[in-house]
């Protein structure tokens, strides 16, 4: 484990108040979710499931094929696709384009593939602003921090917390009341959609055979987003597409569903090329930005190219007994909990963090609740072979290696690990039968002692299992 | 360019040449069931208050007038284009305004306005849902810029779900730039998880039936 993982995992195990801050948030997004898809809300939830990973599954494997009719359809109704390889070419893109209209305010509303590039943060560097107009969001820019969720980035945030950043940040009074702190958003934001020149949103699907950008919110700042800067550039992940419009009677039942309990968001927004002769109003102009960023290596897998299924519904880190302990921040990137685990190593690169696959009891929770069936106990596995194989050929953590082969050679053996296990009983330390806290002397190595410091130790049984067997 | 170098790279991970056939995909997984108008029009009205929007089945166009009469009271409103709205006499209400056709005009107007009214192209019965599609006689910001969104629905625009919308409508981007999908008042629990409408959207909702 990084040094910097470890560090952050502490100190959130350590902050009582963040763990029951996570502990609520993340138990009520269970409980909604429970109800809206018991079979008495959704009988047919899990043929919904098996359908959705199906459409995935097809979507992916011909992704070229899907990617272009999109790109032409888009066309048809007037806008452009914009493939970009990584952050740089999106902030070009945006930065170009600013340039030649002239425009200098940007809102935007909640992506995470946004956060994946640091878009905000690149714009404002060549002195562009760009706001975040989700409320969750905007907090977190605001104080400078990445989302803590992937569906609540501020859930652990207090509206203490909030009252003394808006008072700090904005000069307003220190509110506390969370109707009023809604309000304060609200003012200054509808400035801000009413002055801006481009809307960046993101985007949940992208739907090949309407050219269409579909996007779920509950705010209203999605919609604005889109609907009042003269342009809108939506920026979203190639694996996005699904093949027909008809598929999303599938895919929205699912996703509201799995990340808030919500038959439907508030808006779902399903977008297809700038304001047409007649309509009223609307963007002039019509951008989707294709970003690869470490996307096609992960396809190339065949047997963990799943992980690309996702809809970001945030089910799994929910459902995540490690997620509801050591929290959003400790994660190395700013997708989290389980599907982070699977799609950070793979996007980018396995080196990035090593211990990450690691950091999971592979309860199998998450593939349990997961609304496109992506096995992600499997892809942990698959990560941590692949971990243990590059250990291998660098030929690092040579001890492990020696003890798990010893330990490989007794367990094959039936007679040596019964004597093993007589002996260990027998030289045991025991404290009365009491669990173990520590370590004593003669057991107190670097492992041991790491492995002791979360955990008790039962006591060594008085008789074994195979005495007991023999003598039934 | 970034174009063929993506292609390529999905191409190559893929296994796949330039313009290789696609396997057939899934079968589109709709299913409508027989709801009659009634029973179609009551879970609607249910959906929408169990979202705490307010609601109201009006008998006849007359009715619905009043109803909106009522609840506008003195308050400024912007209405849409929609032919129904029209019909049902609500343009010509005290404080409406209505006809907007420049984009500048309309924003300025939402900008200030307490409700906007509007009708739906459909709605759906089992969320409590409206769909509105972009086009002259429905702009974008009357359901979005005021703090009250008023929608008047004909009752035989009522569907009885997602299925028979995409049923109905295989490719909305055939007719539109925008579907947007209107489920209840705008919220957030961004804040410890505390309900809270209205956030950038309407903040309270009046759905009427009409017919």
């Amino acid at each position: 484990m990084s040094a910097a993982f470890d560090e952050k995992v502490h100190n959130t195990l350590a902050d009582a108040n963040l763990q029951l801050a996570i502990y609520r948030a993340t138990g009520r997004l269970i409980d909604h979710r429970k109800h809206a898809v018991a079979a008495t809300a959704l009988p047919d939830y899990q043929e919904l499931r098996t359908h959705a990973n199906a459409v995935k599954k097809h979507t992916i494997e011909h992704l070229d094929h899907y990617l272009e009719q999109f790109e032409a359809n888009v066309a048809a109704h007037g806008g452009q696709v914009v493939y970009c390889q990584d952050a740089t070419e999106v902030a070009d893109f945006v930065l170009g384009l600013a340039k030649k209209r002239g425009a200098h305010l940007i809102v935007k509303s909640k992506s995470m593939t946004t956060e994946e590039i640091d878009l905000n943060e690149r714009l404002e560097h060549h002195h562009l602003e760009s706001v975040e107009t989700d409320l969750g969001e905007y907090i977190l820019q605001l104080a400078h921090q990445r989302p803590y969720h992937i569906v609540a980035p501020a859930l652990h945030l207090t509206r203490y917390d909030v009252g003394d950043l808006f008072a700090r940040t904005l000069g307003v009074a220190n509110e506390t009341v969370v109707e009023k702190q809604t309000l304060i958003a609200r003012t200054v934001l509808r400035q801000k959609f009413l002055a801006a020149d481009i809307g960046i949103s993101g985007a949940n699907f992208l739907v090949a055979d309407s050219g269409a950008v579909l996007i779920v919110e509950n705010e209203g700042n999605a919609r604005l987003t889109t609907s009042a800067p003269k342009i809108h550039i939506a920026v979203a992940g190639i694996e996005k597409l699904i093949p027909r419009a008809q598929d999303l009677a599938v895919f929205l039942k699912l996703l509201g569903r799995s990340a808030t309990g919500q038959a439907l968001t508030v808006y779902t927004s399903f977008l297809s090329g700038p304001r047409r002769t007649g309509e009223i109003d609307g963007p002039e102009e019509f951008y989707v930005v294709l970003l690869d960023n470490g996307r096609t290596k992960l396809l190339a897998d065949r047997a963990k190219r799943e992980s690309l299924y996702c809809i970001r519904c945030g089910a799994c880190l929910n459902h995540c007994p490690v997620y509801r302990k050591i929290g959003g921040h400790s994660f190395p990137w700013v997708y989290s909990g389980p599907i982070g685990a699977i799609i950070t190593p793979q996007f980018l690169g396995i080196e990035h963090e090593p211990s990450l696959p690691f950091a999971s009891s592979l309860c199998g929770a998450c593939a349990e609740v997961c609304p496109v069936k992506i096995d992600i106990p499997k892809v942990l596995l698959d990560l941590r072979a692949e971990v243990k194989q590059g250990e291998e050929r660098r030929g690092v953590n040579r001890l492990e290696r020696l003890a798990f082969k010893i330990w490989a050679w007794v367990m094959c053996h039936p007679r040596l690990y019964e004597m093993a296990a007589m002996v260990a009983a027998g030289v045991a330390p025991s404290e009365n039968g009491k669990w173990l806290r520590s370590a004593p002397a003669v057991m107190n190595l670097p492992p041991v002692r790491a492995w002791l410091s979360q955990r008790d130790l039962p006591p060594a049984p008085a008789k074994s299992f195979r005495e007991l067997w023999r003598r039934r | 360019m970034s174009r063929d170098a993506i292609l390529n790279k999905v191409r190559t991970a893929l296994g796949r040449t330039a313009g290789e056939p696609v396997a057939t995909p899934p079968p589109v997984r709709l299913r409508v069931g027989e709801v009659d108008t009634d029973t179609r029009i009551a879970s609607m009205l249910r959906a929408v208050e169990a979202l705490a929007g307010k609601t109201h089945r009006a008998a006849t166009a007359e009715d619905a007038r009043a109803y909106v009469a009522a609840i506008l009271d003195g308050k400024t409103a912007v209405a849409s284009n929609a032919p129904f709205l029209r019909e049902c006499g609500i343009v010509d209400l005290t404080g409406v305004q209505s006809g907007l056709t420049d984009a500048a005009a309309l924003r300025a107007l939402c900008a200030t306005a307490d409700v906007g009214i509007t009708s739906a192209d459909y709605a759906l019965a089992d969320t409590g849902t409206l769909a509105m599609l972009a086009s002259p006689a429905e702009a974008r910001l009357i359901s979005l810029l005021p703090p009250v969104h008023i929608a008047v629905v004909p009752k035989d625009r009522v569907l009885s779900g997602l299925d028979e919308l995409f049923t109905i409508l295989p490719l909305p981007a055939e007719q539109t730039s925008s579907m947007v999908l209107i489920t209840g008042p705008s919220r957030t629990a961004d804040i410890e998880q505390i309900l809270v409408r209205g956030v950038h959207g309407p903040g309270e909702i009046y759905v009427v039936v009409v017919g």
